[in-house]
């Protein structure tokens, strides 16, 4: 019981990550049907951001995550302005290739910045960790659901209630009819870009304390938010949070009965399954085929 | 062309076609969501004739003509192809049966040349596959010498024969129509379903369009036809269908239609 | 005519083909540029094999350097444990890559478009994590040493002359095979999927057979050139099949062009010495990789072969006038 509550603990804690990712994907897939395979260097960025910005500069720990979730925004916003605008014909496989390339150069300038090792972080708050039925429940846990609790909620409200996040959806509706009722459908796809490279440098921040920052460690991050994002259902917010943490806990439970080597394979495995039986995801509508 | 003639007996697989129509469709009915896309269409096909398809738009046209090809299955009724049942088969196999077709939005090759398309057209006539093609087999050059002469057979039937090394993406539009037709015909179909071929064209592309198909009809290949182009339709049909909404709303010949009132109201607003 | 010309052509191509490697092999001493033509003949077979499904076929796999994998760790396991002669090896090798491709390529190649190349992802990255993690059999995350080097009675492919032969000619095959089913009947229907598989439907291409007959095809030969890397390095670990090694086998097919054998020649050859050139750069080697990866697909999205085409024919124009 209390394994099973530990495990849950801790599934739910890396769910809350992958849910994370899986939204920056989701979102910036909504509003340009690209898949950014270099959405995992952002979250690289934000955590080795932090690094600099608290343990090296010494600032203050809001300022500094902000200022590593906005180097993420910053990066995205050059991405987006260098690399992907400037592609004329955009076919999805040129800029599939393009991330591709753009995530390899982001983990060589990571690495060229930082050095190959690994950075630890001391944790946002240095507390006991908290007892809870005899499993324990580290405080940065509890630090990493209430941000991301706090993300999406804002998500929410800027996609519900400002005219930005409604013309953003609008766009990715329709962009053609988006832009003849006068939304500017460029800078909106600029905006996702954006928000959605913060969003990952953000998740990179939090997630920081509770694993050891490197210029690699975006990779398998990327592609298993990458898989979350799938599972819920490619494009929808809510099939992100779900399929985050679905994917966390069932990883989570797998190292706790099958062997900690298997718990990358469960997020492919589910991937394979979740393709196979239900393309669209759980939360998809059945339009599955859209490219 | 002359080798359009031969046509019937590479028909292996249709049957003595005398006694019975060509193409049945009894009871179909096909809903996508909440819309009803046809509802309880019946009507006959008897070989060798042109019928024109003709409609409002939204009328189901195109989706009868995804019903009989195999793109959709109907959710209820029949399709016979010379008797025998042709629905939920596999759109692969209805056109080795024998039923070919164009696209309304013109689907040609792009990036294959032209004499490209019409070879792949004659696919379904063809039978061999990956290893034929590495140890050249005997077989695979005759069929290949076959391919190859049929194909400049059927450039030259509709016209294109000097055209034949382009990229068919770099066709004019009227030209893309007639080697889509050109690649149809090259499955050697009983049944060919022409979607809106002369959607696009101007008024001489339309009227050699015409004799073309009248052409296909008496090389024995009965043609089923879509069409806005009413004077079109109605010079070279021997049989049209109305579908209004998804429903049957009159058949007869183009004489009996153009005097028809439910169809007059159909196209002019049921008001008047 | 064309298909005239071009059957006329392609024999004088490939014979052409034949003497340049024949060439290249007498001439070249240096034990370092043999190892680099080597590498860049294994590359070649993965990428020529890649094309057949992404240039011609149009369908994206994300996990192709599975099929490497299975080639190489085959032929390791069964030579080096089991004593298993090594062409004896080769042939269970691709076999065991055509089963496999035949079990993964029915449901996925089913999927189309991002969905596609996530379902090969997916398997991509659980044969990567099996090569790691059953560690009894492939050595797991330290690798596989000990692989036998190859010889045919008393002959050795232990110099490198010897092995440059083995793998380019196996390329000169390979690329026959492929230019042959490109021209036939099979080959066409094949790059009629790319252009619309509605219409290839509609014309009666059975595409999903097609589809993973040539899905099953290019894993062969991924297996064949895992299988000449296996016993040319003698040693293999699982970073070589790794999610990052599939997505330069795509990259070398975009990179060289899409739908043209001679590309992936071009797109293997600079993905390899780039590299071999960057090691200049040191610290800067993967900066300047993901940068030129970059500069390319925005320079040129029809990949090198078609874009030096094009400024080929655009400054020919300008003489002209």
């Amino acid at each position: 019981m209390e394994e099973l509550l530990q495990y849950l603990f801790s599934g739910i804690t890396n769910g809350a990550i992958y849910a994370v990712i899986a939204l920056g994907f989701s979102m910036l897939y909504n509003a340009t049907d690209l898949i950014n395979f270099a959405h995992g260097e952002f979250v690289m960025l934000g955590g080795l951001g932090l690094v600099t910005f608290w343990t090296v500069f010494n600032l203050p720990l809001p300022v500094a995550f902000i200022l590593a979730a906005g180097m993420g925004g910053f990066a995205g916003f050059l991405f987006e302005r260098l690399a992907i605008r400037t592609v004329s014909k955009p076919q999805p496989i040129v800029l599939v290739i393009i991330t591709v390339g753009a995530s390899i150069f982001l983990r060589g300038a990571a690495m060229l910045v930082w050095g190959k090792d690994a950075h630890g972080v001391p944790d946002f708050s240095s507390h006991e960790p908290i007892d809870i039925f005899g499993a324990t429940l580290l405080v940065q846990s509890l630090w990493i659901l209430g941000i991301v609790l706090i993300m999406v909620a804002g998500l929410h409200f800027f996609y519900n209630r400002t005219l930005t996040g409604k013309a953003m959806q609008a766009c990715a509706i329709n962009k053609r009819a988006a832009w003849l009722t006068g939304i500017p459908a460029n800078k909106m796809v600029l905006l996702a870009f954006i928000i959605s490279t913060s969003l990952g440098a953000a998740a990179g921040v939090i997630i920081a304390p509770v694993t050891m920052c490197s210029y690699d460690m975006g990779t398998m991050l990327g592609l298993k938010g990458f898989c979350a994002a799938m599972l819920g259902g490619l494009g929808s917010l809510w099939g992100a949070l779900i399929g985050g943490f679905l994917l966390g806990s069932l990883e989570s439970l797998g190292v706790g009965f099958f062997s900690s080597g298997l718990k990358d394979a469960i997020a492919f495995i589910l991937l394979l399954l979740i393709l196979y039986i239900r393309p669209q995801g759980i939360m998809g509508t059945a339009d599955s085929k859209r490219f | 062309m002359n080798d359009q003639g031969k046509n019937t007996e590479n028909k292996d697989c249709l049957p003595d076609s005398s006694n019975g129509p060509l193409l049945e469709l009894a009871n179909i009915s096909k809903a996508f969501g909440g819309v009803q896309a046809l509802n309880d269409i019946t009507f006959d096909v008897p070989t060798g004739i042109i019928l024109g398809v003709i409609g409002p738009n939204g009328a189901g046209k195109t989706t009868l003509f995804n019903v009989i090809t195999g793109a959709y299955e109907a959710d209820s009724g029949n399709v016979r192809f010379s008797g025998k049942e042709i629905r939920g088969k596999k759109v692969h196999k209805i056109v080795t049966q024998g039923i070919a077709r164009t696209f309304q939005n013109v689907e040609l090759f792009e990036s294959m040349t032209v004499a490209e398309n019409v070879m792949v057209g004659c696919h379904v006539r063809g039978r061999c596959g990956f290893l034929d093609a590495i140890i050249k087999t005997p077989r695979a050059k005759r069929e290949e010498q076959w391919i190859m002469k049929r194909s400049s057979e059927l450039l030259n039937f509709v016209g294109l024969s000097s055209q034949a090394d382009q990229r068919s993406g770099d066709l004019p539009f009227g030209w893309q129509r007639l080697l889509e037709i050109a690649r149809a015909l090259a499955s050697e179909p009983s049944v060919l379903l022409l979607d809106e071929p002369a959607a696009g064209l101007n008024a001489t592309e339309t009227r050699q369009l015409g004799s073309l198909i009248q052409k296909i009809r008496s090389n024995g290949v009965t043609v089923l036809l879509v069409e806005h182009d009413m004077s079109l339709t109605m010079t070279i049909s021997d049989m049209i269908i109305v579908l209004d909404r998804g429903s049957l709303l009159a058949k007869g010949t183009p004489r009996e239609i153009q005097s028809n009132e439910a169809v007059m109201a159909a196209y002019l607003g049921k008001g008047k | 005519m064309c298909d005239m010309l071009l059957s006329r052509i392609n024999p004088i191509r490939f014979a052409f083909f034949f003497l340049v490697i024949a060439l290249v092999g007498l001439l070249v001493d240096n034990a370092y540029y043999q190892q680099v033509l080597i590498l860049i003949g294994i590359n070649t077979l993965l990428a020529v094999g890649l094309n057949m499904l992404m240039g011609y076929a149009g369908q994206i796999s994300l996990g192709h350097a599975a099929f490497y994998g299975i080639g190489a760790y085959t032929t390791a396991i069964l030579t080096a444990k089991y004593q298993i002669y090594p062409w004896i090896a080769l042939v269970i090798a691709i076999l065991l890559a055509v089963a496999i491709a035949v079990v993964v390529g029915l449901p996925t190649l089913k999927l189309s478009g991002y969905y596609l190349g996530m379902g090969t992802l997916g398997f991509g990255m659980i044969f990567n994590i099996i090569f790691r993690e059953w560690s009894s059999l492939t050595g797991g995350a330290s690798g596989f040493v000990g692989i036998p080097s190859l010889s045919i009675g008393s002959l050795s492919f232990e110099s490198g002359r010897n092995y440059f032969y083995l793998v380019w000619f196996s390329v000169w095959s390979v690329f026959l095979i492929c230019s042959r089913i490109i021209n036939s009947r099979a080959g066409r229907a094949l790059r009629s999927i790319h252009d619309s598989e509605n219409a290839s439907m509609a014309v009666g291409v059975d595409t999903m057979t097609l589809k993973l007959q040539v899905f099953v095809l290019s894993a062969a030969f991924s297996a064949l050139a895992g299988f000449l890397y296996a016993h040319y390095i003698s040693f293999i670990s699982p970073g070589s099949f790794d999610f990052l090694m599939s997505v330069r086998m795509v990259t070398m097919v975009v990179i060289g062009g899409m739908a043209s054998i001679w590309g992936a020649l071009l797109g293997a050859s600079l993905l390899t010495l780039l590299p071999e050139w960057l090691h200049a750069f040191s610290e800067f080697e993967m900066v300047v990789y993901g940068l030129v990866l970059m500069l390319v697909m925005i320079l040129m999205p029809q990949g090198l072969t078609r874009g030096i085409l094009d400024i080929y024919e655009r400054s020919r124009e300008k003489y002209r006038k």
